[in-house]
C-alpha cells in the first residue's frame, strides 16, 4: 500500500475526530459560562440579609427570604404527594401487574405524561385544583400541579430500584411462607430504598426550578409575609427571578444576578444529593 | 377404632390449619397500590378531559380553520379574533434553530463520548452535562436576556435582542442533554461484534464509526432527536422571557416572536376564567399537548423497537 | 461392591406414614407440558432423592409441593397433589401457610442481605412472633439444628453476604427450620458447593430427616445413592416432557434397577 494513501485515510479520521472535540467544547463552554457568570454577577448580593430578609422597596432592595421559603414548601409539597404515590404504583406494576391492555395502558400513561409540556400541566392546575376543587391560588394547587408532573418521574424511579432487586431474595422469602405485601415490606422496599430516595430527591429538585405551573397557579411577585397556611398565595424562586428580570424596571443588577445564583444553588444542591446517595447505595452494595 | 377416629380429627384440623385466610390488611393495603397505579391513567385522562372540555368550545366561535390559519391574535378588540398563526410560525422557527444546532453538536458530541473519548474525559464530561440539563428554564431565559440578546443585537444589527433566534441558541442548549445522553446510550447499545468486524477487515476507527456504528444506532438517534424536538417545542420559561413576545407573524428567525407556550403563559393572567381568550388559550394548549404527545409516543417507540433489536 | 457400602446408609423406610402424594399429575407452561402423568408417594421422615438427567423437570416437580410454579405465568397443574391427604391445589387452600409447612432451600444460597440473625428471624417475625426472647429462642434452635451455630454464634450482626458458600447455605436451611416446618423441599442444594461443604449438607440432612421429610433433586448420583433412601428416577421424552421411570428404595433401585433406562442412566451410559 502506497505511503500517501494510508494517511489520507488517517487525515480524515483526524479532522472528523476533531469536529467532534469542537462540538464537545461547544456544549461545555456555554455551561460553563453560565455558572461562571451567575457566581461572579451573583455574589455580590448573597448576604445573611438578602437571605433572611423579606423585600422592601417594590422587591428592589431587602432580601428574599419569603421566596426561599416559598420554594422549600413546594418542594415539600411535591413529593409529600408524588412520593407515595409514586412507589406505590411502581410496586403496582412490578409486583402486582399482569402483562394485560391494562398494565400496557399504564405505562403507555406514564411516558405520555413524561412528556407533556409544563405550561400544559399549569392549565391542568387551574382547571382542576384552582377552580374546579375550590383550592384558589395557593400552595396547595401549586403542590398539587407540580406532584402531577412529577408523578411519572417518581412511579419511573421507584420501578426500575424495585426491579432491580434480584428475583432469588423474593423467592426465599415466599418459600418460607411470607405474603407477597410482607415480602415487598420487609425485603424488597427496603432494599429498593436508595433508588427511591434518589428519584424523590431529583423530582423535588426539579420542582424547585419550574416556573410555568406555578406562574399559572398561585405564584405571586410580592407579598407580606410568609404563606401561613397551604391555602394561601406564595412566593417563590423561580417566579422571581422571572419577575424581577423581566418586568421590573430598575432593579439592582446584582440583585437580580443574585436571586438567580439562589436558585441554582438549590436546584445544583439537589441535584449532587441525588448523586451522592446513588453512588453511597452502589458503594454499600459492592463491600456486602 | 379409636385410633381411626383421632387420625380423622388429626385430618380435620390439618385441613383447617391450611384453609384459606382472610388477611384484611393486606387485602386493604394491597387496593391502595392498585389505585396508585390507575392513577397515572387518570391524571392523563384528566388532562385530556380539561384540555377539550375548556378548549374546545372556542370553535363554536372561531371556525377551526379561522383558528389555526388566522393571522391576527386580537383578544381585546371588539369583537376579538383569534388566529394563532403567528403562535404556531413562532414554534417553528425557535424549534429549527433549536434542531439546527442542537442536532449537529448534540450527536457529534455523543459520537465523541460513546466511541472516542477516554474513560477519564468521558466522566468529567457526563457531570457537566447533568449540570447543563438541571439548569431550571426561567436561568436559562435569564441568561439569554442578560448575555446573549445583547450579542445577537449588534451581531444582527436589530433593534431589539430578543427574537427567535437568541430563544432558539437557548432552547438548543436544553435540548442537547437529552438528545447526547440518550444518542449516547444507543451507540454504546451497538454490540461490540459489529465493530471488531471492521477493524478486522482494516477499517480504522473513524470509518467504523461512520460506516457501523452510527447506522447501527440510527434510528435511535432519530427518536433522540425528536425528544430533543418535542422538549423545545414544550419550552415555556425561555422563550417567554427572549422570544420578544410580538404578535405578527414572523417571517425572518431575527425577529422578536412569540411561541404558543408564551401565548398561554402570558395570556392566561388576564384571561377572564371562562371566556373567549381563556377557551381559545386552552385550545393552544391542546394542540401543544396533542403535538408533543405525538412526538414523545414516536419516538418511545422507535426506543422499544431498537431496544429489541439487539437484546440478546 | 462400593455400591453396597454407600447404600448401607439408607434406612428401610416401608413402614413409615405417606406425607405427600401425587397421582396422575402433569404440569403445563402454557402450551409446553413439562410432566406427564407422574404418581408416586413420598414417605414421612425419609429423605427421598429426585434423579435424573438435566431438562427432565426435577425441579417443576419439587415446586408442586410448595406451589411455586404458580409465580410462574401460564403453569397449570392437572390430577392431585397431596400433603398428609389434603389436596392442596384445592382453592380453599391457602398458599402461604402451605409454604410454612413446605420449605424449601434453592441450588444457589441465597440470604437476605441482612444480618445473620434477621436472615432467621425473618419467617419467624412474617408469622406474628416479634418477642426477642423468642426469637432468639428460635434462632438458637434452628442454626444448631442446621449445624451452624458453632459458626455464627459470635457474628449474630454479621451480615449473611459475609460467610461462606457452604455457611451461607446452612443458614437457608436454618431460616427454612425456624418456621418449622414438616417438609424440606432440596433443590440441587449442593451443586453450588465444594465437595467439603456438601458433606456437611448430607450429614445434616441424614439428621434433619429424624423430624422431617426430605425431597432433594440432586444431579450426582453418587450424592443420591449415599445420602437418600428412597429413588425417583425422571426422563424427558422425545416431546420434553418429564415422566417418572422408576421409583423405589435407593439400594434397590442402584443395585437392581428394574427398568433397562434406570440401569443405563445409573451405568453412566447416558446423562
Amino acid at each position: 500500500m502506497r505511503a500517501g494513501a494510508i494517511s489520507k485515510r488517517q487525515l480524515s479520521q483526524r479532522t472528523a475526530f476533531s469536529l467532534l472535540i469542537i462540538a464537545t467544547i461547544i456544549v461545555i463552554v456555554p455551561v460553563l459560562v453560565i455558572v461562571l457568570q451567575i457566581i461572579i454577577n451573583g455574589a455580590s448580593a448573597i448576604s445573611w440579609e438578602f437571605l433572611t430578609q423579606e423585600p422592601s422597596q417594590a422587591g428592589k432592595a431587602g432580601g428574599i427570604l419569603p421566596a426561599i421559603v416559598g420554594t422549600f414548601y413546594l418542594m415539600l409539597g411535591t413529593i409529600v404527594f408524588a412520593l407515595p404515590l409514586g412507589v406505590m404504583a411502581g410496586i403496582y406494576l412490578t409486583e402486582y401487574a399482569k402483562e394485560n391492555w391494562f398494565t400496557r395502558s399504564i405505562n403507555l400513561a406514564i411516558i405520555n405524561l413524561a412528556g407533556v409540556p409544563s405550561i400544559v400541566y399549569g392549565l391542568f392546575g387551574l382547571g382542576v385544583f384552582v377552580l374546579l376543587f375550590h383550592f384558589g391560588m395557593s400552595l396547595l394547587s401549586a403542590s398539587l400541579t407540580l406532584a402531577c408532573q412529577a408523578l411519572a418521574m417518581t412511579v419511573t424511579t421507584s420501578r426500575e430500584a424495585i426491579l432491580a432487586v434480584p428475583r432469588e431474595y423474593r423467592e426465599g422469602s415466599l418459600a418460607i411462607g411470607a405474603t407477597r405485601w410482607q415480602t415487598i415490606r420487609h425485603l424488597v422496599l427496603p432494599q429498593a430504598l436508595p433508588g427511591i430516595i434518589t428519584g424523590a430527591v431529583l423530582a423535588m429538585s426539579r420542582a424547585a426550578g419550574e416556573t410555568a405551573p406555578i406562574l399559572v397557579v398561585g405564584a405571586a411577585f410580592l407579598l407580606p409575609g410568609l404563606p401561613q397556611s397551604p391555602f394561601d398565595q406564595f412566593m417563590a424562586l423561580p417566579y422571581h427571578l422571572y419577575t424581577v428580570a423581566a418586568h421590573v424596571p430598575g432593579m439592582p443588577k446584582s440583585t437580580v444576578w443574585g436571586v438567580a445564583l439562589v436558585l441554582l444553588v438549590v436546584v445544583l444542591s439537589f441535584n449532587v444529593l441525588a448523586t451522592i446517595i446513588r453512588l453511597r447505595a452502589r458503594q454499600r452494595r459492592f463491600n456486602a | 377404632m379409636l385410633k381411626q377416629a383421632s387420625k380423622a380429627t388429626t385430618a380435620m384440623s390439618l385441613k383447617k390449619g391450611l384453609q384459606r385466610r382472610w388477611r384484611l390488611g393486606e387485602k386493604f393495603i394491597e387496593s391502595w397500590i392498585f389505585l396508585a397505579g390507575v392513577l397515572t391513567i387518570v391524571v392523563l385522562l384528566g388532562i385530556i378531559a380539561l384540555l377539550l372540555k375548556e378548549g374546545l368550545p372556542i370553535f363554536l366561535d372561531t371556525p377551526p380553520w379561522e383558528f389555526f390559519f388566522g393571522t391576527k391574535w386580537y383578544p381585546v378588540s371588539e369583537p376579538p379574533t383569534f388566529g394563532i398563526m403567528p403562535f404556531f410560525v413562532a414554534t417553528f422557527w425557535v424549534t429549527l434553530v433549536a434542531t439546527a444546532i442542537s442536532v449537529p453538536v448534540g450527536v457529534a458530541c455523543a459520537a465523541y463520548l460513546a466511541e472516542v473519548a477516554p474513560t477519564k474525559v468521558r466522566e468529567t464530561v457526563k457531570p457537566i452535562i447533568e449540570i447543563l440539563a438541571g439548569i431550571p428554564s426561567v436561568v436559562m431565559g435569564f441568561i439569554g436576556l442578560m448575555l446573549l440578546s445583547p450579542l445577537v443585537q449588534s451581531a444582527f444589527n436589530l433593534n431589539t435582542g430578543l427574537s427567535g433566534l437568541t430563544a432558539g441558541i437557548m432552547l438548543s442548549l436544553m435540548s442537547l442533554p437529552i438528545i447526547i445522553s440518550v444518542s449516547e446510550d444507543e451507540l454504546r447499545a451497538v454490540p461490540d461484534d459489529f465493530r471488531q468486524a471492521a477493524y478486522a477487515l482494516g477499517a480504522t476507527r473513524w470509518e467504523t464509526i461512520r460506516h457501523v456504528s452510527i447506522p447501527g444506532a440510527l434510528s435511535g438517534v432519530t427518536a433522540a432527536i425528536m425528544l430533543g424536538v418535542g422538549r423545545a417545542i414544550g419550552e415555556t420559561m425561555t422563550v417567554l422571557m427572549v422570544a420578544g413576545g410580538a404578535l405578527a407573524v414572523p417571517v425572518s428567525p431575527t425577529e422578536p416572536m412569540m411561541p404558543m407556550t408564551a401565548a398561554i403563559a402570558s395570556g392566561i393572567g388576564n384571561a377572564v376564567r371562562g371566556g373567549l381568550q381563556y377557551q381559545a388559550l386552552f385550545a393552544i394548549g391542546l394542540i401543544l399537548f396533542a403535538v408533543t404527545l405525538a412526538v414523545n409516543l414516536i419516538a418511545n417507540r422507535v426506543l422499544e423497537r431498537q431496544k429489541r433489536k439487539f437484546a440478546r | 461392591m462400593k455400591m453396597n457400602s454407600i447404600l448401607s446408609n439408607n434406612k428401610a423406610v416401608g413402614q413409615n406414614e405417606t406425607k405427600l402424594r401425587t397421582e396422575a399429575v402433569s404440569l403445563y407452561y402454557g402450551n409446553f407440558q413439562a410432566l406427564r402423568n407422574i404418581s408416586l408417594e413420598i414417605p414421612e421422615r425419609a429423605i427421598t432423592a429426585i434423579i435424573g438427567p438435566s431438562g427432565c423437570g426435577k425441579s417443576s416437580f419439587i415446586r408442586l409441593f410448595n406451589r411455586m410454579n404458580d409465580l410462574i405465568i401460564g403453569a397449570r397443574v392437572k390430577g392431585q397433589v397431596e400433603l398428609d391427604g389434603i389436596p392442596i391445589y384445592d382453592t380453599t387452600i391457602d398458599v402461604v401457610e402451605l409454604r410454612k409447612r413446605v420449605g424449601m432451600v434453592f441450588q444457589k444460597p441465597n440470604p437476605f442481605p441482612m444480618s445473620v440473625f434477621e436472615n432467621v428471624a425473618f419467617g419467624p417475625r412474617r408469622h406474628g412472633i416479634n418477642k426477642i426472647g423468642e426469637l432468639e429462642e428460635i434462632i438458637k434452635r434452628s442454626l444448631h439444628q442446621a449445624a451452624l451455630w458453632d459458626d455464627v454464634k459470635d457474628k449474630l450482626g454479621q451480615s449473611a453476604l459475609s460467610l461462606s458458600g457452604g455457611q451461607q447455605q446452612r443458614l437457608c436451611i436454618a431460616r427454612v427450620l425456624a418456621v418449622e416446618p414438616e417438609v424440606i423441599l432440596m433443590d440441587e442444594p449442593c451443586s453450588a458447593l465444594d465437595p467439603v461443604a456438601t458433606l456437611k449438607i448430607e450429614d445434616l440432612m441424614r439428621n434433619l430427616a429424624q423430624k422431617y421429610t426430605i425431597i432433594i433433586v440432586t444431579h450426582n448420583m453418587q450424592q443420591a445413592a449415599r445420602a437418600s433412601d428412597m429413588s425417583a428416577f425422571f426422563m424427558m421424552e422425545e416431546d420434553r416432557a418429564g415422566v417418572l421411570v422408576e421409583y423405589g428404595p435407593t439400594s434397590e433401585l442402584f443395585t437392581n434397577p428394574k427398568d433397562k433406562r434406570t440401569e443405563d442412566y445409573i451405568t453412566g451410559r447416558f446423562g
